[in-house]
């Protein structure tokens, strides 16, 4: 048995070592297909096959029994599909780094918390909920102390929003250097968050006249925190202390963080431990020297909190490959930070002319969604993109509209350029970002 | 009309709606917004929301438990930059900065703060920002010098973060401007001096302006 079973169209990208290791039992996989949809012909014009099908092995002696540990893990034939560091800028040390989402193997638009994408300025702390506080205080009439047991006594709200990272995309401008869709987009996951409302603590605490800003301050090392308006805050910001049906994840922000639907992964920040009320920005080096986007002439354009609309076909995607012409669903996620998609448009020309997917229920406000579009290759090369577009009108721009009004020099965040696969005459997939 | 969205009405029209265009989006067209047009009062765009369900006054329990900014002193780390408000008592001069830098610094930023073993240069980069290889520092990026001490006492050494004296962030703060080139090799900081620092990049920001793209949707013969 191989990977096949769960993505029988596209071969995905494996090391050698495992292409190896999958070559015998694809091989037989191949063959018990052909022989299945041989056998179905046959069977139709009433002839039998030469022998009759193996009864399964797994048929004939029991399964194991319940695991000591009662938490379950996937099977160990899925032990491919986990987060990877990045290959493309490769940081000296990990507790400033990052690890990836494999989009390319999440079928829906929820990704299992083991797979949430992670990005730590100064590694994971190990918080003890017991012991665990947040406070609110500055510009509030009652400065207050919440423990982790008060926190989960509030009326809650559970949302579906994605979660993504501002640099999402940023190895892969203006020509490729990343090879799958995990690499050029797996600072990306989709997450049902649960917790209180920030507005319902706020409102207790009293907001002072003049209140606007409000910093968020986690419990980590690198005490990461940033400014966000009050409007914000106010609108949807949500303490969460869940993620996906458990509690959050230690990497995640264990035991509580703040959750900022649509807006750049950093501002929601984890451990959450402080928040205090102010009347201006701080303008700290997570603001200032960090986070902000390189503009003409030497500018740099800060605050930039939304995540724009976007979309990325995930298969077929970089890496993989389609083993013979015929019919093959195209499939992917779209998502925009400032409302939901309306439509997705899919193109295998590169870019000369555009189809209309179907966009997949339920489409919801900052959500991923999904779409999909069938698709029947004739062999021959061709380049696919997508292109969303959201609930405001606004339509995903190429890398070359972005270059037009940005600087794409250095780390440049907040990629939301159309992604192009271009697939070659052995129906090999791979990533011609800022060539097509 | 659901019982959510009449307590959304009811929020908008007693006022209570915090934005107005949230309250416009109850309309039959709830798909349509304004999007990165909706801003805050700074100007930040804030992109479409909801509509959301509100949660009924009633439900709103009181659960926080009074606090004084007294019990949170040792918390409360954070300085607002521009003006330097929350920068503490104490101060650090250059060569004090150089023996603590040298100490618990230079393992990961080298020698000089021209980069070390793990993390690339403190030093330099002033000018560069207009050339296409643009170098980060915190001489030339940061547009307040106070930024300095905010990051060295909330995250560093990144072994032992907030492990240093007031003193010895202030002096390490103190010396890395002086290796940029900004303050003298005998300057002393304090909350007053440090924030009279001119960074070079003090004007180079501009509040996010997006959307700044206008992708039309065509569908046949495109390019």
């Amino acid at each position: 048995m191989s990977k096949e079973h769960f993505h029988p169209v596209f071969r995905s990208e494996t090391s050698p070592a495992e292409q190896q290791e999958a070559l015998p039992s694809r091989r037989s996989f191949l063959r018990r297909s052909a022989a299945v949809a041989g056998g179905g012909a046959l069977a139709m014009a009433g002839a039998a096959r030469a022998t009759p099908l193996e009864i399964a092995p797994t048929s004939k002696e029991p399964g194991r029994g319940i695991p000591e540990s009662m938490y379950g893990s996937p099977s160990k034939f899925e032990a491919y599909v986990a987060r990877r560091r990045s290959d493309v800028l490769k940081n000296r040390q990990n507790w400033s780094d990052w690890s990836m989402t494999p989009l390319q193997y999440q079928p829906g638009i929820i990704t299992p918390n083991g797979l949430v994408f992670e990005r730590h300025h100064a590694g994971v702390p190990e918080i003890d909920p017991a012991t665990h506080r947040v406070a609110i205080h500055g510009m509030v009439k009652q400065p207050l102390m919440f423990s982790m047991e008060d926190l989960v006594r509030y009326p809650s709200v559970s949302r579906f929003h994605f979660h993504e990272c501002s640099g999402n995309g940023l190895t892969d401008w203006l020509k490729p250097s990343a090879t799958t869709v995990q690499q050029t987009h797996g600072l990306l996951s989709g997450v049902l968050w649960t917790g209180v409302l920030a507005s319902t603590l706020l409102d207790e605490a009293g907001l002072e006249p003049g209140a606007a800003w409000v910093l968020f301050e986690g419990a980590d090392a690198a005490a990461h925190a940033r400014s966000i308006p009050i409007e914000k805050v106010m609108d949807d910001a949500i303490i969460a202390y869940a993620m996906n049906g458990e509690r959050l994840r230690a990497e995640n922000g264990y035991p509580v963080r703040l959750v900022l639907p649509g807006w750049e992964g950093n501002t929601s920040v984890k451990w959450l431990r402080r928040i205090k009320v102010g009347d201006q920005p701080w303008h700290l080096r997570s603001e200032t020297a960090r986070y902000t986007d390189p503009m003409p002439d030497g500018k740099w354009r800060q605050f930039s909190m939304v995540m724009e609309t976007k979309s990325v076909i995930t298969n077929p995607s970089g890496g993989q490959s389609l083993k013979r012409p015929g019919f093959y669903e195209v499939t992917g996620f779209a998502w925009s930070g400032s409302g939901k998609i309306r439509a997705v448009d899919v193109s295998f020309d590169g870019g000369k002319n555009w189809r209309e997917a179907v966009v997949e229920g339920p489409v919801m406000d900052k959500s991923l969604t999904r779409f999909k579009i069938g698709w029947n290759w004739d062999g021959k090369p061709a380049i696919l993109m997508s292109r969303a577009v959201d609930s405001n009108g606004y339509v995903q721009p190429t890398v070359q509209d972005l270059q037009k009004s940005r600087a794409i020099v250095g780390f440049v965040q907040h990629h939301n350029g159309i992604q192009p696969w271009a697939i070659n005459e052995k129906g090999e997939v791979r990533n011609v970002i800022g060539q097509a | 009309m659901s019982s959510a969205r009449r307590e959304r009405a009811v929020a908008c029209a007693l006022g209570a709606g915090l934005l107005a265009w949230g309250c416009a989006s109850l309309g039959p067209d709830s798909a349509a917004g304004p999007g990165m047009a909706a801003k805050s009062r700074s100007g930040i765009p804030l992109g479409r929301s909801g509509p959301h369900e509100v949660q009924p006054v009633a439900d709103r329990p009181h659960f926080g438990q009074p606090v004084t900014e007294a019990d949170l002193a040792k918390w409360n780390i954070d300085v607002r930059t521009p003006d330097g408000r929350g920068l503490p008592p104490g101060r650090g001069s250059v060569a004090e900065g150089k023996k603590v830098y040298e100490a618990k610094c230079v393992a990961c930023h080298g020698a000089d703060a021209k980069g070390g073993s793990v993390y690339g240069p403190m030093v330099g980069g002033i000018g560069s920002f207009t050339t296409n290889a643009r170098v980060l520092t915190p001489g030339s990026m940061y547009p307040y010098a106070p930024i300095l001490f905010d990051y060295v006492r909330r995250a560093m050494p990144m072994d032992r973060p907030q492990s240093l004296t007031n003193e010895e962030v202030y002096a390490v703060s103190a010396y890395l401007l002086h290796l940029n080139g900004l303050v003298p090799a005998d300057a002393v900081l304090d909350a007053k001096t440090l924030v009279a620092v001119q960074m070079p990049n003090r004007n180079g920001f501009m509040v996010d302006d997006r959307p700044d793209t206008g992708a039309q949707r065509c569908m046949t013969n495109c390019k």
